[in-house]
This record gives C-alpha cells, structure tokens and sequence, in this order.
C-alpha cells in the first residue's frame, strides 16, 4: 500500500512512531494528484508550495516531541471555506479573484492542530446542487467511474478523498453536500449538528442550514477531524455552548442494544430498489450485531423538499445580494453608473443555477408572498421538527439510505434542475431539523458506492460515529 | 381658520459603545476613511454578526425610560435593498409588532405648565450605513468607518400626540435628556449622534382625519429642527389657505436660508423583504435580566424638574436648566448633599459655571472640579471669609486646578478683611492720595464713591470687606 | 401559483440582476416547474403552528463592548475593483 492510501488515523500513528516524515508523506500526496488531478479535478486552486512549506513546519513540531492526529496530515478544504491568503471563489465567476485577508474558524483550528493545507476543492457553485457540475469552472469526475459525478456540492472534497488526492477534507452541507457525494464516491463524510462547528468564515448559502463537516476515508478519521473542528466560537452566534465529548471514546464496535429505528418515508422517495436492499442489507447487519431495529415513520419527510426550497432560497437571496461590485469581486459595467453596474455585475458573475435561486428567494420574501411562502415553509419546518423529535424520542439513531440512486451520468440531469434536486430528498430533512448525520459507504449497485445514512440526536455525534464505526468494523475485509 | 399640525417623530441615536453593533471595530468618530473596519463591518464573505451586548441593554434601558412593553423574546431581522454605503445589501433591524425591544410606551413632558404624554410606537435597534461622498464627477467614494455602529430607533405612535412645534421641541428636548441621563447617547445633534426626521402635516380644527404629510430631513441641529417644523407647518397652512395641496414628499431643510426643499426620491414603495435574521439567535429577556437593567435607571429629568421645584424651592426655569443635562443635575445634587444652599448653587452651576463650560466647550467631567470645591466655596462666603470678587477669581482658579478654595485663601491670605482699624488705615491712604476725587465728591458728585471704593479693592488685592469700606469711605469723606 | 414575465421583471429588479427575457423566460419555465412542485405545502394546515427560523433553540449569544483591532487599510481595500486614497471607488450613484 502507497503511503497517500492509508487512513488518516494510521497516518497520524506512523508520524508519532516517526515510522515516516510529514514532509514525505505530503510529497506522496502531490505526486498522486499531479497523477490524478488531470482527469479527475478534484480541485480549483491547488497549493503545493504552502503544503510542503506546512509539511515543514508539522515536522519540525514533530521533531520537538510534539503531537497529536492531526499534526502533518495533508488536507484539502472546500472552496467556500475562508482560507487568508489563498484565494477562496465558491466556484463562482463572481469571486474568482477574491483572496480573503481572514481564516475562517475551521481553517484556524486546522492550522493550529499542524494540519497540511493542499488546497481548496471544488463544489457546485455557492454550495447550490448536487453534482458539481454548477462549477463556474470545470465539473469533477467522480473516482469510482470517471463518467460519473462525484456528487454535490462538496464533489471536489469527495472526490479528492477516495482518490487519495486528500487525507482528509473539510465539506459543507446544507441539503446534503456532504452526505450525498461522500455516498457517491464512497467516503465516510459527517453533517455534525447544526451549532457544533462554527460558521465563521464559510461562505453561507443558507444560514439556518449550514454546516461544515469532515470527509474522510474511515469513521475514525471522522472521529479525529470532530475533535478538532467541533467547539463553540465566540465569531458566530448560532454555534453551541454545549461540551464538545473527545470522539475518539465513540469508536467501539457495540451497538448491542441500541434502538435504531428505520423510517419507512425514506425508502419511498424514488429511491432506486437495489439501493433500498442494499440499505437493508447493511441495517440487518447491524440488528445481528445487537441493535434493536424497528420500522418507524415520519409522514412529514415528504414535505421536506418544498420548505427547503423556499427556504434556502429565501435566505440565499439574502446572503447572495453583498456581491455587488463594490467592495470585492466581479465588477462589470463600471459606465453604467452604480445600479447598472450592479445589475451587470452579478448577471454576469452568478451561473444560471445560482441566479434562479435567487429568484426563487426573492419572490418568496417579496410583499404580498411572504406569508404564502416563507412564512409557510417555516411553519411547515417546525412540523417537520416536531415529528423528527418524537421519532428521535423512541431510538438512538435512524437509519436509510442516503442518496436515491447512486452518482448518475455527467450531464445526465443538468438539463433537469427538478431531477437533479429529488437526489437531495433524503438528506434535505436533516438539515431542516439540524440534527447530526453521518453517511457511510455500505456496499454497491453495478459497481457504484451506496451509502448508509445514520440520523442522531441533537449534538449526540459520538452515537452516530459509534453506529458507523461499528458496521465498518463488521464488514471489513 | 384654525389648522392643528400633526408631528411624528423618528429620531435615530447613537449609541455609547466602544465597539460596533456586530464587530469589535471602534466607533470612534472621525478617524481616516476605512480604517475602523473588519472583515463583519465590511461584509466579506463568511463572516457572521454578534450582537454587542451593551447596545442591547442601552435599548433595554431606554425602552423602560420610555414606559415600553419589552419583548420576552426580541429578534433582528434583515432589511434587504441594495446600495453602495450598505455592505451585506441588507440592514440587520428590527420589525414588526413584537419582536422589536421595545413596544406601546410613552414620554412625558410639561408643555405650557401642563403634563403631557406622548406615545412612542417602538425602540428598536439597527446598524448604520457607511458614508458616501461625491468628490470626482462621475464616481462616488465609500467609506465604511460607521458602517455597523449601533443606532437606536425611537419612534412616536400614529395618529401624533405633537400638536405644534412646541410640542415638538420639548418631546425632543425631554427625549435628549433622557438619553444622556441613561448614559445611552451622547445627544450631539452637530456631530450627527442624535437625528430626528419629524414628519407633519396639518389639518383643519375640527377635520376627521389628518392632512397629508411631508418627512423632514437634514435637520443637524436643536435649532434646525424647531425651525424646520415651524417652517414646515407656515408652508403647509399657506398652501390651504391657498387652496393649494399639499404633496405627500420628503423635503430636506436649509438651515442658512430658512426654507425647506423637495428631495428627490424613490418613486416607488421600497420592498425590503424584511425575515428574521438567521445569524443571530433570538434575544430572550429575562425578568432577572430587567430587574438588573431596571436598577441601574436614574431618577429621570421630569421627576428630578419637578423635586427641584418642591424640595429646593427653585423655579421652572432654574430646574429646568439644572435637570437638562444629567451630569449637571448630579453636580447639583453633590453640592447640596455637601451643605449648599440650593439657589445659590444654582446660581454658581447655571451662571459662573456654565459660562466657564460653554467658552471652553467642556463637560463638567472634563474639569477637576467637584461638588465639594463649589461648597467650600459657597461657605467661604458665607462666612464672609472672602469676598464675593475674590470668589470669582478663586473659583475660576479651581475650575482650572482642581485645588480647594479654602486652601487657596489660607494659603495666600485672601481671607477678607473686616477689621476696622486695618480698613480704616487704608481707606484714609486712598482719600489722602485722590485728592480730584475727593473734590469732586464734596462738591456733590457722589457717584465717584465707587472709584473711591475700587482704590481700596485694589490696595488690599480685593479681600477688603466692601460693605465695610463704603460705611468707612462715607464716614471720611463727611469728616474732611 | 405561476409567474408571470412581468413577475419575473419586478423579481429580477429587486435582486438587481440585468436579465435579457429571453433568460427570463427560460428561467421562468424552471421556476415555475419547482413551485407546482411544491404546492402541495399550501394545503397543510399550520394556523396555530410558530415558524422555526433557528435550527437549535439558543437565546442570548453576545459579545461584550471590548473594541479590537481594525483590518490594516491595504486589506480592507485590497480585493476592491476600485479604490483611491484609502476609499473605495464605485460608479456615480444614479437615482432608481
């Protein structure tokens, strides 16, 4: 085995033992980009330069007696995650040249725990899709089959991980961006509970939804990002005071009698029947291992696309309307004095996708529509909630599939936004709710990873990783 | 016919913070352009506003001032429009029927000797814009220095409780005073800290409903406001009278040449899209919360105006000047703890020391001085220790040194002097050495005593007891 | 509820977007295909139901009034398309 094909936890055990260097191990992962990076373009800026320097730097504190897992571990970094100094564009024409002079929170706790930063990786323009053809810039192949997306938004962070181009990423997902690539290329990503991991610095698409998360090879390199990104930051009001437990205490295979329960609205859905058995499959194993498995149902999850797509929007074209050509950015239409300008601007540098969302958002806030509309969806929301927390009442976890179908064609869906959206259908309610999720790979149809999707409590992350920790334990090879 | 005006008023505060609404950039006032601004103030991407907890509880504060229903739980929204001053293209608010701080209160105030109460719509809080500027033809210039320091919205209920400008003035004035009791704002209209855009219409006595209504703008000053409301409500009448209409428009005031003008403005009824600002968790204020707030509010002017008039005997007038401004009303009341008699206090604070503040352009917290300075003084001459020309000389001393007038006189010998022996000694000096005043007093000038009296002032560095001389200079002058 | 190109119109104004109708048309047929959709929200019944606007019931998260330190001039200015003289530069303010 290539020293970039190994878990981040066998990594970071082979740094301390100094089995081998952060400098090496870095390299390893640069050579495997400039190998794959061509056909798969994981990323949009890469920074060789800045890794080795860091490699350095993780080194040297290593030669010092310093440790801990993170130290000298080459990650890469979702493109709408603030980095200082390197250019950060959310995959739009809009912020193509922008370098923010700030880390965001994630970004400086990664910096601080000795982490290696490789790059920024691609994504559906502004975290708006599911396929990560909604870059501005190029789509991303997914590595399990170059014809295939990698998923969205978080594809690029997806793809970068199964091919090793990655140790570890950082995604981020409001309906699903991380969930539902990391199913589709067959990596273990983390929604964590809405207020876990501070917001500060990632670029919102929809407030109220988002949250960044880690995209790793094992539930246990899950386990060690949480530990380091998890926390209350002072920078931004929505994250949680609550005390962040050390995840690593979450990794023991046991589910023995744990309560899962198996909402029966989630594999309707359109979900495609051999994912469903695949699913199953995967949650029958775990009820041999000792969990109390039972069906359940939540009547409301058919409801969950709708709000989302009021909502998100609502929020987007909120957050979207600083990019005006004054202070950063894409400016176009200087003559045609500050409204032209602006109007030209943001025609110009936001994709169709982006711009029919804000739209969307737009309507439903504007006067006349706003009761029928957000208000509406927000009220729906809290039913939605209500039934989550009862069903969450009865058991320690849900299981389903986390994605319909697995990663389709490229170019497949684009001509039908509505298709492309209904691949979101079984990860949008989590957000909605807040609650934490975790999808982890769970076997394949026709070759193509499937995931299982594991929905916890409120801020009860270590049940979640301990049920994925377990289940990647009992099948493996 | 008689026309009632009818007068809303908006006012916007600053408020007192060290830091922004939402970042921990200073508000410090009149730095060089975008040097008091952040990644949040600016609007980069990704960052994430949290509230200043002072600004919160200064509109809690003065929402209980004014009498206001407080949100249990209160929430910002987002007001969302585009402009270049505006740095995330929408304003974090506040909105609706609840969720503003505060709600349904009340000023009150003494107009014409009666009490009058006006009621106020909301207090809510809001951030400010930046500044532009139009410099070169053809662009304009940004600078986001304000952008994001705290201001207070202070709105009156509709239909308008303000009936004439009267009226109008001293909701405004009683307002400030209680802004800058609570410690809230600083109340400089000048520099932009307190903004008031009144709107007004007038109606004929007796009308069922109200005329239509113009918004006032650009009024920078206490002056311009009562002006631009007089002048608005003169222009209104006379285009009734004219049987003109009035236009529903917002017309910005010139103060140089006392007139108001249109402004040009949006066609359109803006949509602002206003939705609860999901960056910021809702604000829940606790009873305990408003207890603590509740204990921390002075005795506000209108009370204080009132105690001042029952307790010390002073009149509307002297109590209205002592309780205008927070800081001289506790002068005040330091120097009547320390023993003073309470007019002559505040003859002291509303003569002497206001005028030495108004040249110097100071707040009293800005001078060493003290109550206990002034009592000492007002003791000393009193006693007759010092005379009443000294005192203005030892007070002005004080007010520059901060040293106690008692240690002044005794260090230098300024204790007045009443011995007759020493006078007398003087006052024959003085008639011995004026010998053309002498004449002319004997030949029935008389009013030249006062020179007279002056020459011995002088001769004794002013501690000689006047009263005195004047007896001793007569009784000379008639011996001669 | 479909939009109509006028809808359409007043929406792209007030999200400042210069969109040709051509665009708008195009944009128009998907939007619309997303709302009917989603019209089956409308038939929920929510009368007495709080809308949720926060994912976690948190209340009161503050900072207090201690003043930091502002971004150096040349990285407020930095990523401006214009700027002069410590300002950022933008095209003359025309009035709606």
């Amino acid at each position: 085995m290539e020293l970039h094909e190994y878990s981040l936890l066998e990594l970071s055990e082979r740094l301390r033992r100094r089995e081998i260097s952060a400098i090496e191990l870095t390299e390893a992962v640069i050579q495997q980009i400039e190998r794959l990076e061509p056909q798969i373009q994981a990323y949009i800026t890469l920074t060789p330069d800045l890794a080795r320097e860091m490699a350095r730097q993780a080194q040297a504190r290593l030669d010092a007696g310093e440790w801990n897992p993170l130290l000298g571990i080459p990650v890469a970094i979702k493109d709408n995650i603030s980095t200082r100094g390197i250019r950060t564009t959310c995959a739009s024409r809009i912020l193509q040249n922008y370098i923010p002079p700030y880390d965001a929170t994630v970004t400086a706790r990664l910096k601080q725990a000795g982490a290696v930063i490789l790059g920024k990786t691609n994504m559906d323009e502004f975290a708006m899709g599911s396929s990560t053809e909604y870059s501005a810039f190029h789509p991303t192949r997914n590595p399990r089959d170059l014809s295939r997306v990698p998923g969205g938004s978080s594809g690029g962070s997806a793809a970068a991980v199964a091919a090793h181009m990655a140790i570890a990423a950082l995604g981020s997902d409001t309906g699903g961006s991380i969930r539902q690539p990391a199913a589709y290329c067959g990596v273990v990503g983390l929604k964590p509970t809405y207020g876990r991991v501070s917001r500060y610095g990632l670029i919102a698409y929809a407030s109220s939804l988002d949250q960044i998360g880690p995209m790793t090879k094992t539930v246990a390199d899950c386990a060690l990002m949480m530990n380091v990104i998890a926390g209350k930051d002072p920078l931004d009001a929505t994250s949680v005071e609550v005390p962040v437990p050390d995840y690593r205490e979450a990794l023991r295979a046991d589910v023995q009698g744990l309560r899962l329960g198996v909402p029966r609205e989630f594999f309707a859905q359109g979900v495609q029947p051999e994912v469903a058995q695949t699913v199953r499959r995967a949650i029958d194993q775990l009820a041999d291992a000792g969990a109390i498995v039972e069906e359940t149902s939540i009547p409301m999850v058919e409801y969950g696309l709708p709000i989302y797509y009021i909502l998100a929007p609502a929020e987007c074209s909120s957050n979207l309307a600083r990019y005006d050509g004054v202070r950063y950015g894409l400016r176009v239409g200087a003559e045609l004095g500050h409204i032209g300008m602006m109007e030209r601007t943001r025609a110009e540098g936001f994709g169709d996708e982006v711009i029919q969302r804000i739209m969307i958002g737009t309507y439903a806030l504007s006067a006349g529509y706003y009761d029928a509309y957000y208000l509406k969806a927000q009220k729906a929301r809290t039913l939605l909630r209500q039934e989550f927390d009862r069903a969450m009442a009865q058991f320690d976890a849900l299981l389903c599939p986390t994605a319909p179908t697995p990663a389709f064609k490229i170019g497949e869906l684009i001509s039908d936004p509505l298709a492309m959206k209904l691949m979101d259908v079984l990860t949008i309610p989590v957000n909605l709710t807040g609650l934490p999720a975790l999808s982890v790979p769970c076997g394949s149809v026709d070759g193509l990873p499937v995931g299982l999707q594991i929905i916890g409590k409120p801020f009860d992350e270590p049940t979640v990783l301990r049920i994925g920790y377990t289940y990647e334990q009992l099948t493996r090879q | 016919m008689r026309y009632i005006p009818s007068i809303g008023m908006e006012v916007h505060a600053q408020l007192l913070t060290e830091s922004k609404m939402f970042c921990a950039c200073p508000t410090r006032f009149g730095d060089a352009p975008n040097t008091n601004v952040c990644p949040i103030c600016l609007g980069l991407p990704g960052t994430l506003p949290v509230p200043n907890k002072k600004a919160i509880e200064h509109v809690i504060r003065t929402a209980l001032a004014l009498n206001c229903r407080i949100a249990p739980v209160a929430l910002f929204y987002r007001k969302n429009y585009f402009y270049p001053d505006l740095p995330k293209g929408y304003q974090i608010s506040q909105y609706g029927e609840v969720h503003p701080i505060g709600t349904h209160g009340y000023l009150e105030m003494v107009v014409n000797g009666e009490r009058k109460r006006v009621r106020i719509k909301r207090v809510h809080l809001e951030e400010d814009t930046g500044k532009l500027f139009h410099y070169l033809p053809g662009e304009s210039e940004v600078d986001y220095n304000r952008a994001g320091v705290p201001l207070m919205e202070i709105v009156t209920d509709f239909p308008p409780d303000l009936h004439s400008p009267e009226e109008a003035k001293e909701y405004l004035l009683q307002l400030r005073a209680i802004l800058t009791y609570l410690g809230v704002c600083d109340g400089k209209m000048e520099e932009g800290s307190l903004r008031c855009e009144p709107n007004i219409s007038v109606a004929p006595e007796g009308a069922p409903s109200l005329g239509v209504k113009t918004e006032l703008k650009n009024l920078n000053s206490f002056r311009s406001v009562v002006r631009g409301i007089e002048f608005e409500v003169n222009r209104q009448i006379a285009l009734l009278e004219r049987g003109e209409p009035v236009v529903q428009e917002t017309r910005g005031w010139n103060e140089e040449s006392g007139y108001s003008f249109p402004m040009r403005t949006k066609e359109y009824e803006q949509d602002y899209r206003y939705f609860p600002e999901p960056d910021i968790v809702p604000i829940q204020i606790t009873e305990e919360w408003l207890n603590a707030l509740r204990a921390t509010i002075p005795e506000l002017p209108l009370a204080k105006w009132e105690r001042y008039q029952r307790e010390y005997q002073l009149s509307a007038y002297d109590a209205s000047v002592l309780t205008a401004d927070y800081e001289t009303a506790m002068f005040f009341e330091g120097c009547v703890a320390h023993g003073c008699e309470p007019k002559a206090a505040c003859n002291w604070i509303t003569v002497e020391l206001a005028g030495r503040l108004n040249e110097d352009n100071k707040r009293i917290s800005d001078t060493p001085l003290t109550p206990a300075h002034l009592a000492d003084l007002l003791t000393l001459i009193k006693n007759g220790t010092i005379s009443g020309r000294i005192a203005k000389e030892l007070f002005d001393e004080v007010y520059q040194t901060g040293r106690m007038p008692s240690e002044i006189v005794r260090e230098r010998g300024l204790t007045q002097i009443s011995d007759e022996q020493v006078l007398r000694a003087v006052v024959k000096q003085v008639v011995n050495e004026n010998h053309d005043a002498v004449q002319k007093y004997r030949s029935g000038k008389t009013g030249v005593l006062g020179f007279l009296v002056g020459q011995v002032m002088k001769a004794t560095q002013g501690r000689a007891n006047p009263q005195r001389v004047q007896e001793l200079l007569r009784e000379e002058l008639e011996r001669i | 509820m479909a939009l109509t190109i006028e809808q359409m119109r007043h929406v792209a104004k007030l999200a400042r977007l210069e969109l040709s109708d051509e665009k708008l048309a195009q944009f128009m047929g998907h939007i619309n295909a997303l709302m009917a959709h989603f019209e089956r929200l409308q038939s929920l019944p929510t009368e007495s139901v709080e809308p949720t606007s926060h994912s976690i019931p948190v209340y009161n998260a503050f900072r207090e009034d201690v003043p930091g330190t502002p971004l150096p001039r040349e990285e407020a200015l930095a990523n401006a398309p214009q700027a002069r003289d410590g300002l950022f530069i933008v095209p003359r303010i025309v009035e709606d």
